[in-house]
């Protein structure tokens, strides 16, 4: 076989170094993630450089299993760079490959086979989280009643989203970023179609305000965010970080406005790539691959908006 | 030019990279596979080294082995998170998929060759994390996490305050991934990448099985994720409450998104066996296999409703009784696709021109101990018997039946039949036979003895017992000696073949019964295959 031609269209690819640094690159986030987190010494303000140490000089004799232990960020932090560089030059290999023509019409149909799958898996981990929301808000009183091992907890148990809870406001804050996300859905299009009519100019107009809307709405969520921590701190609305409610609300929000990011970071890749005289209007996957997934955190949040904000609201709301 | 070395590597340049490229920076699924093999391999020394020191423990009453009662538990959760996805998921879908469904529905490579190699190599930094969680502390009754492999709140949040389950929980995202992006590469492969007139209706059962598998994954990992990334907020201090009824949460939810993740699971490691066990049956009965289309879709029957039925394993919470009652019958309805395969595979021997070859053996064998594992697991299904036998040994009995029999001997039916495929050179007869024979005396002695210890109501997870169950735990203590002789076999049967007495094998090493893609190709295959496609005509029926 040796010297055969090759007489298929599929993509075969030589050996890559980023995907073995992916995986130093993950052993670092979670090493940072839970030093981060879950702390293997104690963060200690009169000596900050303790978790240098730590891991420059000392041994694991020093690792403590307490309680609420938490340790520096540097290495989540190397991490999360690590995995950055190792992301930008992979997918720097792909955009290449794909100017170099690898990308034929079969190979560009598997590249939508995998989107769509990977969306899926994003489908089903969204699942997840409104199982718990739902499962918290509907049938709590009703397995309060069913489960006598809980019944010491019944109140606290079937209470913690019953009306007495005061929610956000979803007329308020939710509501705009409601609109700042359909109308990027509508700029994010604007941008698709330009682009297949070969309007380079329109397809940046439209691809840049989709990302300046992005960045808008993580703004207003992290300005939701804060005044809502200012309120618990000042013990005005307790369900925030102490109860069912709370929890599934920050992690269901939390999760999308991660989405949110990377969507928003996807797509300005795609900008940047249209800038430098990328994307062709007959071949641009990579532009529509950020569309879809656009649009599916578009869709969480509608279902966020239209269950965790609106249905479940209850006491007033805060403003 | 030349050359001290002589020409040798001019003279077989099929495009092989140099070692490290090659090993570390592969892009070529049957390196990749061969990795995946290797990995589950030294998972399954580990693995086995955990059961073994369970079972001298158990080997009778009172403290033998393990200082500390903790240890043993931490033993028994690593044990069964390592074997899971360490261990059978590597071998069976990484291993055997990436070497075969390529080869198989006549295709050159993976869809996406790199993110092949991405999965494989999350896996190694999964199991570096889990190495990490074994001596970093858990609870105060020391290190590592004992709260078992389905980690259930409370012995998972404020039960093992510790680093040790940080770091299980990074791992299995890690492993998580890994997972899902093969699903994505398989799922890719299979609908984007088959020959042509290789059609779904024409495509192998292993690469049927494998399809379902991948959506088995893509669809119940990631809330296994989200399920993960809860105990992990829930862990921290002032974080969320999504399991701490006094925060309004629910520890039973975890149990709810666990097994929901928890039961495709168990499909997801029995399923590639299925393909494997077909085509084994298939090759030494020189017939095709018995109702292709029906075996196809009992997997596919198999793969949705395995995800309904999770409840069945949490019949003991306190769920209403009209839950169980569904869970029951929708449980019961899974016994029916099962039973068409098991039936299609004796009638596919039935008439059959048969050779009991070492893989064959494998197969029938696998056969007998699924059986006897879905048996069990009928009875279990039950919610009432169940809360007799929910968490005893008769528990044990049935999953170890269908997986640590089912799974891996299907794995070792696979390795056996392909052995000469994958790395040239024909498997020793005799070592093999050796192997085989102290495997499957073993496992029974190890197992079966345990549907007794659980009929008499000996509870699983415990390092002791009472004076009464110890003569069943003695028998299963020998039968773990008797394996353990059995895995020395295996390593003296790959030292022999691929060391001592390398035979060369084949093209098609067996004969007319092989009929699928794999054995027109020469043993090894080529670095890169398919260079022409191979063109699948009308009448190659199965």
């Amino acid at each position: 076989m040796a010297g055969h031609a090759v007489e298929h269209d599929y993509h075969l690819i030589p050996p890559s170094p980023w995907p073995f640094l992916s995986g130093v690159a993950c052993l670092i986030w979670g090493l940072g993630m839970v030093v981060f987190f879950a702390g293997l010494v104690d963060r200690d303000p009169a000596n900050p450089n303790a978790m240098m140490e730590f891991f420059l000089a000392s041994g694991l004799d020093t690792v403590k299993g307490v309680e609420g232990a938490s340790g520096g960020w540097f290495i989540l932090l190397i991490g999360c760079l690590f995995a950055s560089y190792v992301m930008f030059g992979w997918w720097r290999d792909v955009a290449r490959e794909s100017a170099a023509g690898d990308h034929t019409p079969v190979v560009d149909i598997g590249l939508r086979y995998g989107m769509i799958m990977f969306i899926m898996q994003e489908a089903m981990f969204f699942v997840g989280w409104f199982w718990m929301f739902f499962e918290l808000g509907l049938f709590h009183e009703v397995r309060a009643g069913w489960n006598p091992d809980i019944l010491e907890n019944a109140a606290a148990y079937a209470g913690s989203m019953a009306p007495g809870v005061t929610s956000v406001d979803p007329w308020h804050l939710p509501l705009i970023n409601t609109l700042i996300l359909l109308l990027s859905g509508t700029t994010v299009t604007w941008a698709h179609h330009a682009l297949i009519h070969n309007d380079r100019k329109g397809a940046k107009w439209g691809l840049f305000l989709t990302v300046a809307l992005g960045v808008l709405f993580t703004l207003v969520q992290a300005y939701e965010y804060t005044e809502l921590f200012h309120m618990r701190e000042g013990g005005d609305h307790p369900w925030i970080g102490n109860d069912a409610y709370g929890s599934a609300f920050f992690m269901a929000t939390g999760f999308h406005g991660l989405h949110v990011l990377i969507g928003t970071i996807f797509l300005l890749v795609c900008w940047a790539r249209l800038m430098k005289g990328g994307l062709r209007s007959d071949k641009h996957f990579g532009l529509e691959a950020a569309a879809w997934y656009w649009h599916f955190v578009d869709v969480v949040w509608l279902f966020l908006f239209a269950f965790v904000y609106v249905i479940f609201a209850t006491g007033g709301g805060v403003h | 030019m030349v050359s001290i070395y002589g020409d040798d590597a001019h003279d077989h340049d099929d495009g092989k990279p140099g070692f490290w490229a090659r090993w570390f920076y592969s892009t070529n699924h049957k390196d990749i596979g061969t990795l995946y093999l290797i990995f589950g391999i030294i998972s399954g020394l580990i693995g086995g080294y955990l059961s073994f020191m369970m079972r001298m423990e158990l080997g009778e009453p009172g403290i033998q082995v393990f200082d500390s009662y903790h240890t043993y538990n931490v033993f028994v959760s690593m044990h069964g998170l390592i074997m899971i996805f360490f261990m059978v998921m590597p071998a069976l879908i990484g291993g055997f998929g990436n070497w075969f469904v390529p080869i198989m529905i006549g295709a050159p490579d993976m869809a996406f060759p790199r993110m092949n190699n991405l999965s494989f190599w999350l896996l190694p930094v999964a199991l570096i994390c889990l190495m990490i969680s074994f001596f970093v502390p858990g609870s105060a009754a020391g290190n590592g996490f004992g709260g078992g492999w389905v980690m259930y709140p409370p012995l998972s949040t404020s039960g093992s305050p510790g680093p040790a389950f940080d770091f299980i929980i990074i791992g299995l995202l890690a492993a998580g991934f890994s997972s899902i992006f093969g699903a994505i590469n398989f799922i890719t492969t299979i609908l984007n990448m088959r020959a042509p007139g290789m059609t779904m209706h024409k495509m192998p059962l292993f690469a049927w099985g494998v399809l379902v598998t991948a959506f088995l994954l893509l669809l119940a990992l990631p809330v296994l994720a989200a399920a993960l990334f809860m105990l992990f907020t829930d862990r921290i201090d002032g974080g969320t409450g999504f399991f701490n009824p006094a925060m309004g949460g629910d520890p039973e939810m975890f149990q709810h998104l666990f097994w929901f993740f928890g039961h495709p699971e168990v499909y997801i490691m029995i399923l590639p066996a299925f393909g494997i066990v077909s085509h084994v049956i298939s090759t030494f009965s020189k017939k095709p296999i018995f109702g292709y289309l029906g075996m196809a879709y009992a997997m596919v029957a198999i793969g949705v409703v395995g995800f309904v039925v999770w409840a069945h394993h949490m019949y003991t919470v306190g769920m209403d009784v009209n839950l169980k009652a569904y869970f029951l019958a929708a449980t019961l309805v899974i016994a029916v696709p099962t039973g068409v395969k098991i039936f299609s595979w004796l009638a596919t021997m039935w008439g059959g021109s048969i050779t009991m070859t070492l893989p064959m053996l494998w197969a029938n064998a696998f056969i007998f101990l699924f059986v006897v594992g879905g048996v069990t697991g009928v009875v279990l299904a039950n919610a009432g018997v169940d809360a007799a036998l929910h968490d005893t040994y008769y528990v044990v009995a049935h999953f170890h039946y269908v997986l640590s029999m089912g799974a891996v001997f299907g794995i070792f039916t696979g390795f056996y039949y392909w052995f000469g495929k994958m790395f040239g050179v024909m498997y020793n007869k005799f070592w093999g036979a050796v192997h085989f024979w102290l495997f499957f005396v073993g496992v029974n002695m190890v197992f079966f003895p345990q549907h007794f210890l659980g009929m008499q109501g000996m509870p699983r997870r415990y390092v002791d017992y009472p004076v009464e169950f110890s003569l069943y735990n003695q028998i299963s203590t020998y039968g773990a000696y008797v394996t353990l002789a059995g895995v020395a076999a295996f390593f003296v049967m790959l030292i022999w073949s691929l060391i001592i007495k390398r035979v060369p094998a084949d093209d098609n090493y067996w004969g007319e019964g092989a009929t699928t893609l794999e054995w027109t190709l020469p043993s090894p295959p080529p670095y890169h295959q398919f260079n022409t496609l191979p063109r699948i005509s009308d009448d190659d029926g199965h």
